[in-house]
């Protein structure tokens, strides 16, 4: 029988993420990819503000923890200063798709040669299940108590698509946590992100669909269930970006 | 004899950080500091180094907190309204203990404000540069070749603290051309085992971070940093004086104004005023010591500033009540004239006590 192990790419602290939260799975696809493509000693996280700040004691490597929204920047000024490193950002979507939009996009547009791990769960976890930029429509939260009224709240937002139209993204993929097959898709989604910075070729992100049971007032297994049936419909799974054969310049 | 260039301020602030080692600069362009960037530009590249143009004043300091993170010598520069937007940023830095160096080609504000020079942002760089308690080191340059000097130190003393600093320009001394000799001395970058290089396998990863959730943690980190600040204030303290030793009236300005209250001291000497000027060279930590030192001497004081009255407030700390503190100031842009300060040296020594000993 097969043994399952820690992967070297994480540490041994214990996890502060909730029961039934995919953070911890995603953590773990990255530790793996990391180790097998034997980068890790000379990666740099940038880690943001929301659930995962304290990503900072979990991954086996040098990491640096970022302003709310500003980690593509950070991790810019890394990368420039250490171009032979590999850096990657983890970002949830109020960080990444609401107060770091513009560091986002500018990232992605002047082809930053680092790789985004965008987490898109829907809600602002870390403050307590409030609206964010991707919560559905009709979506109950903490500030749209009667739903997610577009009228008055607009539309979620669909980063993938949105950073596949700039010259600069070399990869751009939408994989999600909520089944097996699903996940063994995105731990290669993730690994191919990896490649096209060791490559050279430009910007990767890599947006995983992500579960909140605690502030979605689910059980893990419903909330699994949720993002099968809700948010993959409107955040289509795929590849929307891959230009990590010819790169981006 | 060093060779001797005719350069503008904001020109001399890049070539100096450049022969300071500094490979990294992130930027927005904003008048009137626009000239620092456009040097970088075309300058940075000659030396294998990286000029950036950011998206905005927030993501440029944050680039900065990136490249820092990794041991880097890096600058950003903006001016007024630009600063406010990387307070945040800045706070990050100074609670991360990176070392780096801002500039404040200051305008006149608040707002937009207008593009003529000003010292406005006096309270913004010594008191509150972002949330939380940290602070700056804040050095003032007076003109062209005191620029090269400070900024100099301002990368050597930042690597030694781990605090960042800033340098506290105006439009006019951004934008004056004066005669500049760089000086022969190699930087003194310091010892950087904290930084993210890469854990290579041969230690623990280094960790930069500014979240404490634990109050006493968090009160212990920032203890640990005010005694840095302790040390900076006990041995990093600068300021000129000309002409105290014998003064009435000390006037007390920095940085542009700081010149023109030369001009009207002398005017004053010529009128049998006995007049001299004290000039803070760093605004953080403030020389209250040597300043505090001529109330032995001084019947009073005249600060003059571009604002209306910031750094008068550290002056009647210093002097803390003992003699009176006047205060000039023009704002909007607007610089004092020499015959201005005059005038207020004039009252400001009539208002003097008489009867005292000299």
């Amino acid at each position: 029988m097969p043994e399952f192990h820690r992967t070297n790419g994480l540490t041994e602290v214990a996890t502060h993420y909730c029961p039934g939260c995919t953070h911890g799975v995603i953590h773990r696809l990255i530790g793996e990819v990391l180790t097998e493509l034997d980068v890790l000693s000379n990666t740099i996280g940038v880690v943001p503000v929301g659930c995962a700040v304290m990503a900072y004691d979990y991954f086996n490597c040098d990491c640096v923890q970022a302003p709310h929204g500003r980690a593509p920047a950070v991790a810019t000024g890394v990368k420039r200063a250490l171009p032979d490193a590999t850096v990657f950002t983890y970002q949830g979507d109020g960080d990444l798709a609401a107060i770091g939009t513009a560091e986002t996009v500018h990232a992605a547009t002047r082809g930053e040669n680092i790789t985004v791990i965008f987490v898109n769960n829907a809600i602002y976890g870390m403050t307590g299940g409030q609206m964010a930029p991707t919560t559905l429509p009709g979506q109950v939260t903490q500030t749209t108590p009667e739903g997610r009224d577009v009228h008055r709240a607009g539309f979620p937002v669909r980063m993938s698509e949105m950073l596949a139209t700039l010259d600069g993204a070399a990869y751009i993929e939408r994989v999600s946590m909520d089944s097996v097959p699903h996940i063994r898709t995105a731990k290669k989604a993730i690994r191919k992100a990896f490649e096209t910075q060791l490559a050279g070729k430009g910007f990767s992100m890599v947006e995983v669909l992500s579960t909140c049971p605690t502030n979605w007032g689910m059980s893990p297994v419903d909330a699994l269930e949720w993002v099968k049936e809700k948010m993959i419909p409107y955040y289509p799974l795929g590849v929307y970006k891959d230009r990590t054969k010819e790169g981006v310049f | 004899m060093p060779q001797k260039f005719l350069m503008k301020g904001n020109e001399a602030i890049a070539e100096a950080a450049i022969r300071a080692g500094c490979r990294f600069f992130f930027g927005y362009p904003i008048t009137p500091q626009t000239e620092v960037a456009a040097y970088m530009a075309k300058r940075m590249p000659e030396v294998n180094g990286v000029y950036l143009q950011a998206e905005s004043e927030v993501a440029a300091i944050n680039m900065v907190l990136g490249a820092a993170s990794t041991g880097a010598r890096v600058m950003t520069s903006s001016s007024s309204p630009g600063i406010s937007l990387k307070s945040e940023g800045i706070s990050y830095i100074a609670a991360s203990d990176l070392p780096c160096v801002i500039i404040n080609v200051q305008r006149a504000g608040p707002g937009l404000g207008g593009i003529q020079p000003s010292q406005a942002d006096y309270f913004q760089a010594t008191r509150g540069l972002g949330h939380g308690d940290f602070h700056l080191m804040v050095f003032a340059p007076a003109g062209v070749q005191e620029i090269t000097d400070l900024v100099a130190q301002a990368f050597d003393l930042s690597d030694r603290y781990r605090v960042p600093a800033l340098i506290l320009a105006d439009g006019m001394i951004g934008q004056m051309m004066e005669p500049v000799a760089f000086s022969e001395q190699s930087p003194h970058p310091a010892e950087k085992p904290w930084a993210l290089t890469g854990h290579r396998n041969q230690r623990r990863p280094n960790i930069i971070n500014t979240l404490h959730l634990s109050p006493d943690k968090l009160e212990q980190t920032v203890i640990e940093r005010f005694a840095r600040y302790d040390s900076i204030c006990a041995n990093e303290t600068l300021c000129e004086q000309m002409l105290t030793d014998d003064a009435d009236v000390v006037v007390v300005a920095y940085g542009a104004a700081s010149r023109i209250a030369k001009a009207a001291v002398r005017a004053a000497r010529e009128k049998g005023i006995r007049a001299g000027l004290f000039r803070p060279i760093t605004l953080w930590p403030y020389p209250s010591a040597a300043l505090a030192a001529l109330c032995e001497t001084t019947k009073a004081f005249l600060c003059v500033e571009m604002s209306m009255g910031q750094m008068v407030e550290d002056v009647r700390l210093a002097v803390n009540g003992r003699r009176p503190v006047e205060f000039y100031g023009r704002t909007g842009g607007n610089v004092p004239h020499p015959n201005d300060i005059l005038q207020a040296i004039e009252s400001a020594a009539q208002m003097a006590p008489q009867n005292e000993r000299r």
